[in-house]
């Protein structure tokens, strides 16, 4: 990549040009040196270092800085019991400004200037893509806290994801219009424009065709897209039992709108991209009694959630969604790992995190499977009262 | 049948929207035969002025909501001013080409300066007026978001077209449109009959911002854009410069997208709809109402 700039430019940078980049080329080669001479594996001294990199600012903004907040309340927490293999943690945190292509070059960054021993990151499936293959490279660990897209832990053996994944989700779904809204006929609303939406609306009909239901109709639309009517008034016409929206809020709230307007009133209901409380200030009243799939609930009542809500509370002053409970159990389960690989050399740690059997996270029992993804269990949420409520936990298999 | 009608309905009221904004591009391109292309912003503007002022109006009236609508297109109005006296009239006279890219500017920097004072991130935009559904014993629904848009754009749009046939003002308008140095020299202060049209112009895209943020309740910096263009399409389909003609391709466009979108073809509505544009301007090159004539050189 690097070399195919170099000749291109070289054809048209201008003869008076050169000296600069001969004096860059030299600033450069200077930087490797003394980035080569730090002690190389992150272990350098009583610390283990640790990389993530996060979308803090820009249009995912809300989403990087939950998960952060819970990464770095997870190594607080670690550090405060005398952290790990007697060593303390340090973590090392990037902004990707929810732009694509900065992931890249921070992944870069963190592993060859910091000497991270693994990274975290990243919530978007898109970046985390974009990521997977520096660190592949390099044999560092990355692990992801919220990419549910199947492809990323395809990349390599290094890349490993805490969280459920879009077919395993697809699947809960069906299971859950079939079983708890004994639904026959379904109707889908996709989201054309979002890999997300489209592979979550395939895995789902799959799952409701094998599980011996009908879609009554399927409809598309782009992120984006403000009118949803002429979509709503077909599916109205279908009849279904049950409507499904595999999209993010903004569009699901303006859909549940505009179908109680046109007098669509079945069920409706969505996956993780729904999580959001823009969803009720946009559905209002539309929005309330829907259901949603997603990774944790914080009104759970196992020990250990009450006590990472209540830490996180008096640590943020704001309530923990599934993207904290996920940035949270990404850097324990990696501290985990550490232990009982007794060293935090990539191979080692790697070996250790596939191996990874029954981890009592937060976000539920999280074992890694052979396609280093997680199979744990999701829960169901419903809108009450503007507020999500916890209706019932799917396992996934 | 009913599905049919149910089409129409939702169609008509996403075009009166487009209609409303059409309405400032082509009168702006009327009188100085240029297309503002921040106007698609200055509706933006017009959602979040809304957005602010609807603080001051927590009974949901329809009085309190009129009165939000009023006080934005009035901001809207000077907003329209400021950019023709700051960014256009330093220009004119000037090509045709920079005033274009100028317009593109301001676009952008009203987007951009949005970004900085509102946030990037969309927000829910809150109920103006009491809101109702009327459903008819076949199944037909209307809520009273959609009668308000058909209303408020009927009543507009007559408006308009009275300022524009029998005001004094209006009479000024067309005669700068007609040209502007003869205008000038029969003793009309062309500088004032800009102004006054850009002020007119933001005024109605600021009510089509409220009325779109009423209908679709998420606003964002960017929501101007897609409805920007396609009213500009709208415009063009109507035959730009022509008044009755914007409205008509707004209405247009409206049914022909939404019918698209109820079909199979849903992803496809907008290569349909601006297939439709291509087809109906190759067969008339002015628009459907526009009347060809010749640049003069």
């Amino acid at each position: 990549m690097q070399k195919k700039c170099w000749t291109k430019t070289g054809r048209t940078v201008h003869r008076w040009l050169w000296p600069f980049v001969g004096l860059l080329c030299a600033l450069l080669a200077a930087g490797c040196k003394k980035s080569g001479d730090t002690p190389a594996g992150g272990e350098g001294g009583d610390l283990i270092k640790i990389g993530e990199f996060a979308s803090l600012t820009g249009k995912e903004a809300t989403f990087g800085q939950m998960s952060h907040h819970g990464t770095e309340l997870a190594i607080d927490e670690l550090n405060a019991r005398g952290g790990v293999l007697g060593k303390k943690l340090q973590l090392f945190t990037e902004d990707d400004q929810s732009k694509q292509g900065e992931s890249k070059t921070i992944a870069r960054k963190l592993i060859s200037r910091d000497n991270v021993v693994a990274l975290l990151g990243e919530v978007a499936s898109g970046r985390s893509l974009e990521a997977a293959p520096v660190c592949q490279e390099a044999k560092i660990p990355q692990i992801s806290p919220s990419s549910t897209n199947p492809k990323v832990t395809e990349i390599g053996d290094y890349i490993f994801r805490i969280c459920f994944t879009d077919p395993q989700q697809g699947k809960v779904l069906a299971r859950f219009a079939q079983g708890t809204l004994k639904a026959k006929r379904v109707a889908v609303l996709t989201d054309a424009g979002t890999p997300y939406s489209v592979g979550l609306a395939t895995y789902f009909k799959d799952a409701v065709t094998a599980g011996g239901g009908t879609i009554a109709m399927e409809e598309k639309y782009t992120s984006g897209d403000k009118d949803f009517k002429a979509q709503l008034t077909a599916i109205k016409a279908a009849n279904p039992d049950a409507l499904f929206v595999p999209g993010y809020y903004t569009e699901a709230g303006l859909i549940a709108r505009q179908a109680r307007e046109l007098g669509l009133m079945v069920p409706i209901f969505g996956g993780d991209g729904w999580e959001s409380s823009e969803l009720a200030a946009i559905g209002g009243d539309a929005v309330e009694g829907t259901y949603f799939s997603t990774h944790f609930s914080p009104e759970e009542k196992r020990p250990d959630v009450e006590k990472f809500v209540q830490d996180f509370q008096a640590k943020y002053g704001i309530t923990p969604d599934a993207m904290a409970a996920l940035g949270y159990d990404s850097a324990m389960i990696l501290a985990d790992a550490i232990k009982r690989a007794g060293s935090a050399e990539g191979p080692k740690v790697r070996d250790a995190l596939a191996a990874t059997k029954h981890f009592a996270g937060i976000t539920g029992d999280i074992t890694i499977d052979d396609h280093r993804d997680a199979s744990k269990p999701l829960v169901i949420l419903q809108v009450k009262g503007g507020k999500f409520h916890l209706v019932e936990n799917i396992s996934a298999d | 049948m009913i599905v049919f009608l149910q089409q129409l309905i939702n169609g008509l009221s996403v075009g009166a929207v487009y209609a409303l904004i059409a309405l400032g591009y082509t009168m702006v391109y009327g009188i100085l035969r240029f297309i503002n292309f921040a106007h698609s912003d200055v509706f933006m503007v017009g959602a979040y002025c809304g957005f602010y002022c609807s603080r001051l109006d927590s009974g949901h009236t329809l009085a309190g909501g009129l009165l939000v609508m009023a006080i934005a297109m009035v901001a809207c109005a000077l907003l329209g001013i400021i950019i023709e006296r700051l960014a256009y009239r330093p220009l004119r006279g000037s090509s045709n080409l920079a005033v274009l890219i100028t317009a593109i500017g301001v676009s952008l920097l009203l987007e951009n300066a949005a970004q900085l004072v509102f946030g990037a991130d969309p927000k829910a935009f809150p109920a103006l007026f009491p809101e109702r559904n009327f459903t008819s014993q076949a199944g037909l629904t209307v809520s009273s978001n959609q009668l308000l848009v058909l209303a408020v754009t009927a009543v507009l749009l007559v408006a308009l077209q009275w300022i524009v046939l029998h005001t004094k003002i209006g009479t000024a308008m067309r005669a700068v449109a007609f040209n502007h140095q003869a205008a000038a020299l029969m003793g009309i202060n062309v500088d004032r009959v800009i102004s006054f049209t850009f002020g007119l112009g933001s005024a109605l895209a600021a009510a089509g911002g409220i009325l779109y943020a009423m209908n679709y309740p998420s606003i964002d910096p960017y929501m101007g854009t897609l409805p920007g263009l396609k009213a500009f399409v709208a415009a063009v389909l109507g035959g730009i410069g022509n008044i009755p003609g914007a409205a008509l391709g707004g209405f247009l466009l409206g049914l022909i997208e939404t019918l698209v979108k109820g079909s199979k073809f849903s992803t496809y509505s907008d290569a349909i709809a601006f297939a439709v544009l291509i087809l109906i301007l190759l067969f008339r090159p002015a628009g459907l109402l526009g009347k060809f004539q010749v640049e003069k050189v």
